[in-house]
């Protein structure tokens, strides 16, 4: 069974259920099984949270919590060091972090030796979208990274996502932030 | 159509497909999204129904029996407290005959506070005369809506169900879900029309006082005798949705890798996914295991239990909720099924997942090896995982 299992840190607010979600839903156009779910509990507004994807080319007979992600994305910076991204994420895995430092000094500071990528997700989304929300940078970034859903696949999701709750210029802006991201992370 | 639903949508939506014509509900944690996506597909004028806005549960069924008894078709939703406050009122709905479907996000039940799966709560309600189905996955959610509607507006059943989802692992888990047609689904359910019901151009007078000596225990009777022909529809509209959908759930005791197998795990909920790739794993290393999934409690499916004893070495009863001073209810109504039976297996029982503790594959394995030790004597209900005050 070849289940890839990700997981998202952000704060409440953020976008971080939306990501997984929306990474799920893009996996999904590609022919695969999915899930999508926050962390279980209440969600207030600026605290840590977590969410999770679940994609997998076979049914997912699974309703249990994600304990070993292959794959980590870090919506936001300042979580480094008050929050143990890396937590049972092997060395095999995959970790995105949003922020301006590059990737070498990431490693350092959190002591992963895995596939680390960076990217200055909020940077993108304020040119972009004009706000510091960096989840659409983040799964753009993931696209390319993991090599899990193609970017068309990846377009058609958001558009179909974001259609009822967003003006037809962000959702265009959001596209923009995905391609953006996908760009500029260097694999 | 394929969507990506979490179980609280796909409750929403499945209250949509069914054509609820009332509805009346109250928002609790984990439930609160069911209300909300209700209300959004309403506002978007996808849904023509009446909502009733309520201050409290009791209130909501309240509502749901009145629109039920005027012809209505009725759907309402709650969770854990929620549930507990409409406890008179699920008595009233049953002794009434009214086929009201309703959600019920398991959740646990306070103090201590906690919003995680647990189920307590709907496994407390087990004498109120209502069904009571145990959902797996947000698709079975949805399935299930549909064909509960069947079963409780069919003239000898008439009665209301419960469908049962764990909290988080279904209400807060997106999952992708197909619904069916809707002018299919339109054929398959029909409209809800009942012989009785409240007109003001006919009055009738519904739930009044019995004497002794009048019809009190010939009503209740007529309920155990609605339940007794539950059985059967439950089966037999289980299996025409599977022909008209290519979905079934194994009616009331849903068996998977059974056939060979010496040792059989009974659960309920979210957690019987997890056992299902327990099972492959420890198929894989030739241990022979399988699964009764309870998908409905009330009727209990005492037939299916005694069909599968026949064949099995040891029945592994896990129970989500505990009765404080006896053990958990599917480890009791397990082992009374099988009591008439000469020849009965093994039936050993855990107490795990309580008040959301997780239930990974680790925690079925453990408890699998657990229950093949040699039999040690002890029969009481062991409960998985507790900590102690070192750690």
């Amino acid at each position: 069974m070849d289940l890839i299992e990700i997981r998202w840190h952000g704060r409440g607010g953020q976008g971080v259920v939306t990501a997984s979600e929306l990474f799920a839903e893009a996996a999904m156009q590609d022919g695969n099984y999915i899930q999508a779910f926050p962390e279980f509990g209440p969600e207030r507004m600026g605290a840590p949270i977590k969410a999770f994807t679940r994609i997998c080319p076979t049914p997912i007979t699974i309703h249990s919590q994600v304990y070993t992600p292959n794959i980590v994305v870090v919506l936001d910076p300042t979580l480094l060091g008050s929050v143990d991204v890396t937590q049972g994420l092997g060395t095999d895995g995959i970790l995105i972090v949003n922020t301006p430092k590059d990737a070498k000094e990431i490693a350092t500071m959190l002591g992963y030796a895995g596939r680390l990528y960076t990217l200055d997700a909020t940077k993108i989304a304020l040119e972009t979208i004009g706000r510091p929300v960096a989840n659409t940078a983040c799964a753009g970034a993931l696209v390319k990274v993991s090599g899990l859903v193609s970017m068309d696949n990846m377009m058609a999701a958001t558009k179909e996502k974001f259609r009822e709750k967003l003006s037809e210029k962000a959702v265009l802006a959001n596209i923009e932030t995905i391609r953006k991201a996908y760009e500029e992370v260097s694999v | 159509m394929k969507l990506v639903l979490s179980g609280n949508e796909a409750a929403a939506y499945g209250a949509m497909l069914a054509r609820a014509e009332v509805i009346s509900a109250y928002p609790i944690t984990p439930q609160t999204k069911i209300v909300e996506k209700i209300a959004d597909l309403i506002a978007d004028g996808r849904f023509k129904t009446e909502f009733i806005k309520v201050e409290s549960e009791h209130s909501a069924m309240a509502a749901c029996i009145s629109a039920s008894l005027v012809g209505a078709r009725t759907f309402t939703a709650t969770s854990s407290q929620g549930l507990l406050l409409m406890h008179e009122m699920l008595h009233w709905a049953s002794g009434s005959r009214t086929p009201v479907v309703m959600v019920n996000i398991n959740r646990a039940v306070a103090p201590p506070w906690s919003v995680w799966a647990d189920q307590t709560d709907s496994i407390a309600q087990r004498d109120t005369g209502w069904i009571q189905y145990y959902c797996e996955s947000c698709q079975e959610v949805v399935d299930t809506i549909m064909q509960a509607y069947r079963v409780c507006e069919d003239p000898r059943v008439l009665l209301p169900a419960m469908l049962s989802e764990d909290a988080f692992f279904l209400s807060h888990t997106s999952e992708i879900v197909d619904l069916p047609p809707q002018e299919e689904l339109d054929a398959f359910l029909g409209t809800y029309e009942p012989d009785v019901r409240l007109d003001i151009d006919n009055p009738r007078s519904f739930g009044s006082l019995s004497m002794p000596h009048q019809w009190y225990p010939e009503f209740r009777y007529k309920i155990q005798e609605g339940m007794e022909h539950a059985v059967e529809a439950i089966e037999r509209v289980d299996r025409e949705y599977g022909s008209l959908f290519g979905r079934s759930y194994g009616g009331l005791l849903d068996l998977y890798r059974c056939e060979d197998a010496d040792t059989v795990i009974v659960a309920a909920g979210s957690m019987c996914s997890t056992i299902r790739a327990a099972i492959e794993e420890l198929r894989s290393e030739g241990v022979k295991v399988g699964m009764a999934r309870i998908r409905v409690f009330r009727p209990f499916p005492t037939e299916a239990f005694r069909a599968l004893a026949k064949d099995v070495r040891s029945l592994v009863v896990l129970d989500r909720s505990f009765s404080m001073g006896s053990e958990g209810a599917f480890f009791s109504e397990v082992k009374a099924a099988l009591y008439p039976l000469s020849d009965r297996p093994d039936v050993r029982g855990f107490a795990v997942g309580i008040g959301g503790r997780d239930i990974t594959i680790e925690t079925i394995r453990s408890i699998i090896t657990d229950s093949l030790r040699p039999d040690t004597g002890i029969t009481a209900q062991k409960w998985v995982g507790l900590r102690r005050c070192e750690e």
